[in-house]
């Protein structure tokens, strides 16, 4: 982060035409919409911006795209006395990300709140209000196929580690020149995914990649090299995958074509929220699951079956894991769609016990890495979807 | 357990022992002078400390005043004047002059130096004495704390002198002492009473001050002229609003509803009328022939039976009667009211805020005393503060009631209001908040007050009722000018919304679009007539 600094005026030599046709592309959007605005102001009618209807009641699942996709439902609003502050606002924040474009700079969100400050009156008074209004933009724009990234606004949470068979293409901060980052030569460490991945390229000979749902199951598969022996790539997610992890696994696995595999603790918070969102995205952020989706991931483990199977230690289920796997099971599309998962759901329910993936250390140390994984990825068909 | 089973039962006492404890406390037992009463019951009467003793005094002075004033059609023009005696710091002098009719020099001593003496108890009137005690207690309490004697100044014609007397007050035998009685010829005014007595007191500005009582004096007083020489700072003058006097209260006879026992056999014994009938019709207000027959038929008494002949258990049935029988309510020329535009011209004069209203209900009765209440209220305006709780003015006979607000009817009124129907803040059982003064008069030829000292209303639920309705009265009124305010505080914002917020869009468009700054401009224009356009449709 501290590498790069804010370019005045002239622009850079880009690494690859691609990332600067796609920035091309995402200013001609944000000039698309102001030039309807303008155009419907010259003709002295009100001015109006569509997003679609941020509620779970314009949410579907396709199980053919294997994604929460939003409906057709769009919420328009109309320039009113009312409403004029906030349109005034949305438009800077177009104008602020078209800016940040040119001068391929990018903002978090307390950095736009604090942008704003010398908006005078148009100035946002807490974060929450230009989040609100961020949120807006991203929504207005995912209609047009770009996500808040691509508009420069990045989030502040950062990526998972990546060690593997990888080697990433970026490109230099402050002189935009490209660089290779071989994933394998890390040592110890690992690789940090970035806030924003869209201008990422990648080169791999890996067979899959393994998301990880602890760090210490990642660090533990990482030091032993378990990558080299089985040509894969291992990505932390560290609990619920943040936006650029999702994106960077959804970019990576379509780029070369590899399946995903996650691997999380057996309870309804690895399955209903870590894997879930993973693969298909969250309900509440449904007009940008499309981007941040992983359809290729399947579940390797550990599943309900597997407790049985291997006589793994286990914890009694909590009330609100009880809770929650049910709520999955009556309210949650995504289960509702997959026969196996409702059969597992409820093997879980039965059992009434949760297991980690730590479990596997009752046989020792490495069995994880010597016995369970090799035998499960002798079949991934097996795999839960 | 019963007592008796563990004292022993007292020594019988010999015939002897009995008879001379008797005689012993008949040595004892005698008269005990009012004067002598109050010396030791002086929180009685409001003269418990001194800050509250020099309020009560002026407040007494200032009350006879405008009572004589009034009586006498004359527009009050009282002078007051409050300075602390040099080298004693709790000791002022208290002046108090009117133009009333004067008092005749016969009268001076007992009027100034008599407890209990006055022209104002035995009639049934709207007027702010009742008792005749305010004064003489002045009097008395500044003796008492100082030792000085009360001087007095009356004159009751330019043809006549005035009279200059000196007074103590022998408080054994509740009789005035004159000291001195001078004539003087040559005396400031034609005709007009003033007072002067030096007492022990603190003088404090702010709530329940001598300041605060005759600002709101003259809220309910309009028609008063009052100058005031505080202890400290200038001479204040409280201009009189209108040059109407009051209409004059007419005296009435008891209404039959409110009399109690002591009070039948008192008018029995005074009156001229021969037998019962005639008794009934001629001492109470609405007691018609037919009316007093039928009270007559419930006490199963004769109408035409001698009054001197009614035995006391007659007595007792013609007192129960008096209340059972159907009775017109009782006349209501004894009231004085206010009115609604001098209560409005009052406010105005002492408070400053954005609107005024008032109102003047119909009389009522209570206990047969017939009653009636005012209320003003003003609201707003950038003197009042927005967020404490409101001002209480609370006025009796048009004299302001300063102490024992909590005590008092009128605020129980106030409290058991839902002001929040009118746009206001109130905390449960509680006065409202807001810019807000509260102005209640309660007029009435005889108003239940809860002590001697005349610091709060009783509670009596019928007069509750009406301050409750005279406050949600104007609460109406002022709920439209809140809300007419709010709608334009809504307006003015929305306007200055669109002022602030367009040129923001012109920016954004010029900025996105590459505008030129005339395009600009032009956005802004057609923005601003866009939405102004839709905003009256």
């Amino acid at each position: 982060m501290a590498t790069r600094s804010k370019k005045t005026g002239k622009k850079k030599a880009r690494a690859g035409g691609l990332a600067e046709r796609r920035d091309q592309e995402t200013v001609a959007r944000i000039r698309e919409v102001a030039r309807d605005v303008h155009r419907k102001v010259t003709r002295g009618q009100k001015p109006e911006l569509k997003t679609p209807l941020r509620s779970l009641a314009n949410v579907r699942y396709d199980r053919k795209l294997g994604y929460f996709e939003i409906g057709r439902q769009r919420s328009v609003r109309t320039l009113s006395v009312n409403t004029v502050k906030t349109f005034a606002q949305t438009l800077k924040m177009m104008a602020l990300s078209k800016e940040m474009i040119e001068t391929d700079d990018f903002a978090t969100k307390r950095d736009a709140y604090y942008v704003t400050k010398n908006w005078g009156e148009a100035r946002f008074d807490e974060q929450a209000e230009s989040d609100a209004v961020m949120d807006d933009i991203e929504a207005l724009f995912s209609l047009h196929g770009l996500t808040r990234e691509q508009l420069r606004f990045y989030p502040d949470e950062h990526g998972g580690a990546v060690a593997g068979e990888l080697v990433v293409i970026d490109r230099d901060g402050t002189s935009g020149a490209e660089i290779e980052i071989d994933c394998t030569r890390f040592g110890s460490g690992a690789y940090s995914i970035p806030s924003s991945v869209e201008h990422l390229r990648f080169r791999t000979k890996a067979r899959f990649i393994l998301a990880i749902e602890t760090g210490g199951m990642f660090q533990r598969l990482a030091a032993h090299g378990f990558w080299r022996k089985t040509e894969s790539i291992l990505v932390s997610m560290s609990g619920v995958p943040t936006r650029a992890t999702r994106r960077f696994i959804r970019r990576l696995s379509d780029d070369v074509r590899i399946p995903v595999y996650a691997f999380v603790d057996c309870d309804p918070y690895g399955i209903a929220n870590i894997y879930r969102t993973l693969k298909v995205g969250s309900g509440n952020a449904a007009h940008v699951n499309r981007f941040f989706c992983v359809p290729r991931a399947s579940f390797l483990g550990v599943t309900p079956q597997d407790i049985i199977d291997y006589d793994l230690p286990t914890h009694p289920l909590k009330e609100v894991d009880v809770k929650r796997a049910r709520d999955a099971l009556k309210n949650d599309p995504f289960f509702a769609g997959h026969k196996e998962w409702q059969e597992a759901m409820e093997l879980l329910l039965k059992l009434g016990r949760r297991a980690e993936q730590q479990a596997f250390a009752k046989y020792g140390l490495d069995n994880v890495m010597t016995e369970y994984l090799p035998a499960k990825l002798k079949d991934p068909r097996a795999f839960l979807p | 357990m019963s007592p008796a089973t563990k004292t022993p039962a007292p020594a019988a006492t010999s015939d002897r022992q009995r008879e001379a404890a008797a005689y012993e406390m008949a040595a004892r037992q005698r008269e005990i002078s009012v004067s002598e009463f109050f010396t030791k019951n002086r929180h009685l009467l409001g003269f418990d400390n001194p800050k509250k003793a020099l309020l009560t005094a002026v407040k007494e002075a200032v009350d006879n005043s405008l009572d004589a004033t009034e009586e006498a059609g004359v527009a009050a023009d009282i002078a007051v004047s409050l300075k602390p005696v040099p080298g004693c710091e709790d000791r002022f002098v208290m002046a108090v002059q009117d133009n009333g009719p004067g008092i005749v020099a016969k009268q001076m001593p007992s009027v100034f130096g008599r407890l209990l003496y006055g022209s104002k108890f035995h009639r049934l009137r709207q007027a702010r004495g009742q008792q005749g005690i305010g004064i003489s207690a002045a009097a008395l309490y500044g003796l008492l704390t100082t030792g000085k004697p009360v001087r007095v100044w009356s004159r009751i014609s330019r043809r006549q002198p005035c009279h200059y007397l000196e007074l103590r007050i022998d408080t054994q035998k509740n009789r005035p002492e004159v000291l001195k009685h001078e004539t003087l010829d040559d005396w400031e005014a034609a005709h007009g009473t003033k007072i002067e007595i030096v007492l022990e007191g603190r003088y404090q500005k702010g709530r329940q001050s001598v300041d605060d009582y005759l600002k709101q004096c003259a809220i309910a007083n309009p028609h008063m002229r009052l100058s005031y020489d505080p202890p400290e700072g200038e001479k204040v003058l409280f201009d009189r609003a209108t040059s109407a006097l009051p209409v004059a209260a007419k005296e009435i006879r008891p209404h039959p509803y409110g009399v109690e026992l002591g009070m039948l056999l008192d008018m029995m014994r005074a009156s001229k009328s021969r037998r019962i009938s005639a008794f009934l019709q001629a001492e109470f207000s609405r007691v018609s022939k037919r009316v007093a027959e039928q009270i007559c038929q419930h006490a199963a008494l004769d109408p035409g039976r001698s009054l001197k002949l009614v035995a006391a258990a007659e007595l007792e049935r013609l007192h129960r009667a008096l209340g059972k029988v159907k009775v017109m309510a009782p006349p209501t020329d004894c009231l004085s009211p206010i009115g609604r535009d001098l209560i409005l011209q009052g406010l105005k004069k002492e408070v400053q805020a954005a609107c005024y209203v008032a109102t003047t209900r119909s009389p009522a009765v209570y206990r047969g005393n017939p009653f009636l209440v005012e209320v003003g209220i003003a609201y707003g305006g950038d003197e009042l503060p927005a967020e404490e709780p409101v001002r209480l003015y609370r006025f009796a006979n048009r004299v302001p009631l300063l102490y024992q607000q909590s005590a008092c009817a009128v605020f129980k009124a106030a409290t058991t209001t839902d002001w929040r129907k009118y746009h206001l803040n109130q905390p449960r059982g509680a006065l409202p908040l807001g810019p807000l003064v509260l102005f209640v008069h309660v007029a009435s030829a005889w108003v239940p007050f809860t002590s001697e000292s005349k610091e709060a209303i009783a509670h009596y639920p019928e007069i509750i009722k009406e301050i409750r309705l005279a406050l949600q009265e104007c609460g109406r009124e002022v709920a439209q000018h809140i809300a007419r305010r709010k709608r334009a505080d809504v307006e003015a914002k929305k306007r200055s919304y669109i002022d602030s917020f367009i040129p923001h869009i012109g920016d954004a468009l010029k900025d996105i679009l590459r505008l030129k700054q005339q395009e600009r401009e032009q956005v802004i224009r057609t923005l601003r007539a866009v939405l102004e356009k839709s905003r009256k449709a």
